[in-house]
């Protein structure tokens, strides 16, 4: 959309692209960096009675900062045996997913980097690149705990991505597009009235899609790998899972990699479900209805974020039987249910 | 056997994370704000030389074995005429090394004279390990930090002699 905006002489495409690219990069450790420390380092700590990092910065604000920074002065180790291109592609390949991720996010009505036509189609595509990166660590770093640790989380990650995309296909029937931006427009037109008695202004489809959303924060929480579904890193079995082996900035990366994806799932299903950028009664275009969508949107993800969070830090971890048995036999079948009575209503109504 | 989901059981998970959240923290920023510890806590042991009669009844209970002692007897005057001059006990040394001492607490159990007192006090930590070892005369000035007995029953017997 940014790209229409002007005209397509080469330069002018150079620089823009440079922005996009800048501006994603950005974002990645932006979000991590909110998330780590909004949910990880302080809600965790208040939802454990205590308070957590104080004294980097007011509050600590500035304590992942300087975690970051310490990890950069560490060491870069390769174990002994390790595949070692692979191992330092691995950190890599899961950075890219996450990267690959922000591109389709809208922000507002025109700040959105690519506005595919198959915009969500794509996000859910590149979210499952990650596997091959998690697999290439647990491969490749030579230890039993990593490959197990990876082989966990391919199992995990293949098993839920199936619920994840089954409740957004009731999502997508009911908007009838796969653009993003054309899903959230959707939602914007949709308003829910009572029978002709009084009508809700449009807060997205959370209310009519409510068990797609569940099924979808589920599997979302799944393939973030927190905590119900950590398995994949479970520490008190695996150490760290395919994380183990890894020290400085490659560790850092999967950190990123991890809050980085969450932030971006934060913003996938407040864009599916929760109306993405619009709100009612607001500006919805112009740079007013950008920087409002920008807010907007900012909130949703720190709603939706509390809530994977608060799970994460509430419930012990799943078995791995219990994980597949859940994935398969439950939300699975519920999520197909789920499209067969959105297909149904989209019929008759 | 399927799982079976616990949907109220999760739900009251939630809550209990979401109540311990919203109340405040029971941390004490220590450097910053300092919890007054309950006066009979076991903070640093204090000595008090003139009851101390190098019995070394501490010395030999302490399961660390962390406290030394060196003494001699001083002859004193005998109390009658003509006596056997009495026996005077001075104490030379009396260290109690904090870094072995695991406060049990054994020691002022033991003292049959009173000598070894708890203070509460307990910011004493050095950069060194060995300033761990507190000789006779910082093991007296805590004897400033100690809090007075607890009072006497009503109707308990004053000792005679004692103050």
């Amino acid at each position: 959309m940014i790209a229409a905006l002007v005209a397509v002489d080469v330069t002018t495409y150079g620089w823009v692209t440079a922005l996009k690219v800048g501006v994603v990069l950005a974002l990645i450790p932006a979000g991590a960096l909110i998330l780590g420390y909004v949910f990880l380092m302080k809600m965790m700590s208040h939802m454990q009675s205590r308070l957590g990092p104080m004294e980097a910065g007011p509050h600590g604000v500035l304590q992942l900062v300087f975690d970051g920074i310490k990890f950069l002065q560490k060491e870069d180790i390769f174990p002994d045996r390790s595949d070692r291109r692979v191992f330092a592609l691995a950190p890599l390949v899961v950075m890219l997913s996450t990267f690959l991720l922000y591109i389709v996010i809208p922000a507002g009505p025109r700040l959105v980097v690519e506005d595919l036509d198959t915009g969500i189609f794509f996000a859910l595509a590149v979210s499952s690149l990650s596997v091959i990166g998690i697999l290439m660590a647990g491969w490749s770093s030579a230890n039993k705990f990593s490959l197990m640790g990876g082989l966990r989380a391919a199992g995990q990650l293949i098993a839920y991505e199936l619920p994840l995309v089954l409740a957004v296909v009731g999502v997508v029937i009911q908007a009838g597009t796969l653009s993003l931006q054309g899903i959230v427009g959707a939602q914007a037109a949709f308003d829910m009235s009572f029978f002709g008695l009084f009508t809700i202004p449009s807060i997205g489809y959370f209310i009519p899609q409510f068990f797609g959303f569940i099924i979808f924060m589920i599997a979302v929480q799944a393939e973030l790998t927190q905590t119900p579904f950590d398995m994949p890193v479970a520490e008190s079995e695996l150490v760290a899972g395919f994380m183990t082996e890894y020290t400085g900035f490659r560790f850092l990366f999967f950190f990123m990699g991890e809050f980085g994806t969450a932030f971006a799932f934060g913003a996938l299903a407040s864009t599916l479900f929760l109306g993405g950028w619009y709100i009612p009664f607001g500006f919805h275009d112009g740079l007013l209805g950008d920087l409002q969508g920008v807010i907007v949107l900012f909130t949703k993800i720190m709603i939706v974020s509390f809530f994977v969070f608060w799970v994460r830090f509430t419930y012990p971890r799943f078995r791995e039987d219990q994980l597949q048995t859940f994935a398969w036999k439950w939300l699975i079948p519920l999520s197909l249910l789920n499209i067969l009575a959105t297909a149904v209503f989209k019929v008759v109504f | 056997m399927p799982a079976k989901p616990q949907v109220p059981g999760l739900l009251k998970g939630l809550g209990v994370t979401f109540r311990t959240m919203m109340r405040p923290a029971v941390t004490v920023q220590y450097p910053h704000v300092k919890e007054t510890p309950a006066p009979r806590a076991r903070g640093v042991i204090a000595l008090k030389e003139e009851n101390c009669t190098v019995c070394m009844l501490c010395a030999r209970e302490c399961p660390d074995w962390c406290i030394y002692i060196e003494g001699h007897n001083d002859l004193a005057p005998p109390r009658r005429e003509g006596g056997k001059p009495r026996r005077s006990p001075k104490l030379d040394r009396f260290d109690i090394d904090f870094s072995l001492c695991m406060y049990c607490g054994i020691c002022v159990e033991v003292c049959p004279f009173d000598a070894l007192f708890w203070s509460p006090e307990f910011e004493y930590s050095e950069m060194d390990i060995g300033d761990l070892l507190h000789e006779k005369r910082r093991l007296g000035e805590w004897m400033t930090t100690v809090p007075e007995p607890p009072a006497l029953e009503a109707g308990a017997e004053v000792k005679k002699g004692k103050k």
